[in-house]
């Protein structure tokens, strides 16, 4: 009997399938497969909001692959590190996209990031159930921040020196142990080859580590709990005959398929930068970076790189060391504690009161302004400004146990709207 | 007989276990932790430095490099030791009770010899370099300024002995490292042993 097409499928699809009941017998394939995508059902109401969890994979995963290819070229020393990062710009094949697309990624995945963090704001994410995901999302951002710290002394160009010298010398503000600490971070009396040799170590290896199993305990913890949605409701508490919830669709493929055109998107607006402006007219790479480090000569304006610009704009409104590092701390641990500070029991600022919509603006406005007068020169109504928003910024953290205990909020449907 | 606390040998041995276990993770972090301080190669490579004062100019700065530190040396001249007496009330350690310099430098002039200045160029709040800004009442530091070091990242202050203006970030006055004058015209940085 002659064998048709279909029947050459057939004997395929055959052996695809006894191939996976082979591998489900020895490692749950399928079962994670239904859990985490096929039968991981989200709210069908999704908007624009809800594509940055999916941005940010996509650049982690990119960071991850230029990074690695990154390190086949470059030489972590004192003398050589500088010299390494020209080459691989001008002689290595491509070098020059392989680090711009990590350069850019650095400032895009905190761009994505910080909206993301927004969108848990904007629709009560981090509260019960989600106060986990939130609070291992916001270890996901300290460790985004020493990786971006570390990462950031590698070029060895003067501005990378004198940031890592001023961020380093935080330390010291700590009463009786700070300079024996600052001293072992860096390994040296100052920033020297040793202290880049270790930042090199904690870049590629530790705190990527540390970022990448943090990830998947997130989504874990997420997937465990539910995606929250637009109307801040619980979708699992509508389910159908099977035991699916009523307004949610699987994960993979509607989710998926839409996530692709978001990803597009970003992609498409993240090339943009790649080629045509890369270092973003000085935000993304300072213009004292491309200088090689010089030890005896900080830039004449001194400022970080854009994403830490608003904590800093908090260090430098204090005019007491200790107290200035004890603010700028404050200001990053503080959102950890979201969870229990907002009372208010409904989620989205859809259904909640004129107060919570005002201090989210509030404090969207200020973090804002205060990443822009970090950038400043600090001399007079630049002082000023800082201290003022520095005050806006802790006042929204501080006033919001008081004010969303009796909050005038609108009633919560029990079905998603459209 | 008394009744029995539910304490078995079992239990003791469990928790000898992990105390042990956890002595021993503690002591094997030791030599982890410790290799992140200074080596021995970096501290033999912070031994002291020589500089010659004859070569500088009255009211010029000269700048050498001591532990990787910039070491700031000037030569003030009358009018700038002068200055010093009047901007008492500007500042926020006037006579460095607060501040960290060996005791041949605590006084008004903040040095061994009255004209010759020698700091770390290590501003106390966050470790940038100051910026000489010996100018007198410049346009963007105002007219009480009055001639000194001026730190670009977070605006601190400094005289021109290193004294630490009231209401700026920077917590103490520059400071002096140990020096001593092994000659009429060379200043040795880094070590005092021995009185000048």
């Amino acid at each position: 009997m002659a064998s048709t097409e279909a029947d050459v499928f057939d004997r395929l699809g055959r052996g695809l399938s006894s191939l996976g009941a082979w591998i489900d017998k020895r490692f749950p394939m399928t079962k994670l497969i239904k859990e985490h995508a096929t039968e991981y059902y989200a709210s069908k109401n999704f908007n624009i909001w809800y594509g940055f969890g999916v941005i940010a994979t996509v650049v982690l995963v990119m960071q991850l692959v230029t990074g690695i290819f990154l390190t086949m070229n470059y030489k972590p020393s004192a003398e050589g590190a500088f010299a390494s990062v020209e080459y691989i710009m001008r002689d290595v094949d491509w070098g020059w996209l392989i680090r711009y697309l990590h350069s850019t990624g650095a400032s895009a995945f905190f761009i994505v990031v910080y909206l993301h963090m927004f969108r848990g704001l904007l629709y009560g994410s981090y509260k019960k159930p989600r106060e986990l995901v939130w609070i291992i999302g916001m270890f996901i951002y300290l460790c985004l921040m020493a990786e971006a710290f570390f990462g950031y002394l590698l070029p060895w160009g003067n501005m990378s020196y004198w940031g890592a010298q001023v961020i380093v010398s935080l330390f010291g503000a700590i009463p009786v142990v700070g300079n024996g600490l600052s001293e072992w971070i860096r390994g040296d009396f100052y920033i020297s080859d040793i202290t880049l040799n270790r930042f090199f170590a904690f870049h590629v290896i530790a705190v990527p580590l540390a970022l990448v199993g943090l990830v998947v305990v997130h989504i874990m913890a997420l997937h465990e709990v539910g995606s929250n949605n637009p109307d801040g409701i619980e979708i699992k508490e509508h389910k159908d005959a099977s035991g699916k919830p009523i307004d949610g669709v699987a994960f993979h493929p509607y989710h998926t398929s839409k996530d692709l055109v978001i990803v597009i998107i970003f992609l498409i607006a993240f090339s943009a930068v790649v080629f045509f402006a890369p270092d973003m007219g000085g935000y993304f790479l300072e213009h004292a970076n491309f200088e090689p480090a010089d030890p005896l000569r900080t830039p004449a304006h001194i400022a970080p790189v854009w994403y830490f610009t608003p904590f800093y704009a908090m260090l430098r409104a204090v005019p007491d060391k200790l107290l200035g590092v004890v603010f700028m701390g404050s200001a990053v641990l503080l959102p950890f504690f979201l969870p229990w500070l907002d009372r208010c029991r409904v989620k989205s600022i859809r259904y909640r009161s004129w107060i919570y919509k005002v201090a989210l603006m509030v404090f969207a406005v200020t973090f804002l302004t205060l990443g822009y007068l970090g950038m400043q020169q600090p001399t007079g109504p630049v002082v000023v400004l800082c201290r003022t928003f520095t005050i806006l910024y802790f006042a929204f953290f501080v006033s919001m146990p008081f004010y969303s205990r009796v909050e005038k909020t609108k009633p919560v449907p029990t079905r998603v709207t459209p | 007989m008394a009744e029995s606390t539910g304490f078995t040998r079992r239990h003791f041995l469990t928790v000898a276990t992990a105390v042990t276990g956890g002595v021993g993770a503690i002591a094997t972090a030791v030599p982890f932790l410790a290799s992140f301080k200074p080596s021995a190669r970096a501290q033999a490579l912070g031994a002291p430095v020589e500089f010659d004062v004859s070569k500088l100019e009255v009211g010029a700065l000269a700048k050498i490099e001591w532990r990787g530190h910039p070491i700031y040396i000037v030569h003030r001249s009358e009018q700038m030791l002068a200055a010093l007496k009047k901007d008492v009330s500007l500042l926020r350690d006037p006579n460095s009770e607060s501040s960290d310099q060996p005791s041949y430098a605590k006084n008004e002039h903040r040095s061994i010899r009255p004209a010759y200045l020698v700091l770390e160029g290590v501003c106390t709040h966050l470790g940038c370099a100051p910026l000489a800004r010996f100018d007198v009442a410049p346009a963007d530091l105002g007219p009480t300024w009055p001639g000194g070091f001026y730190c670009p990242c977070h605006g601190s202050k400094f005289d021109l002995a290193g004294r630490v203006f009231a209401g700026v970030p920077a917590p103490a006055n520059l400071q002096v490292p140990p020096y001593r004058f092994i000659n009429d015209n060379t200043i040795l940085i880094g070590s005092d042993t021995g009185s000048t």
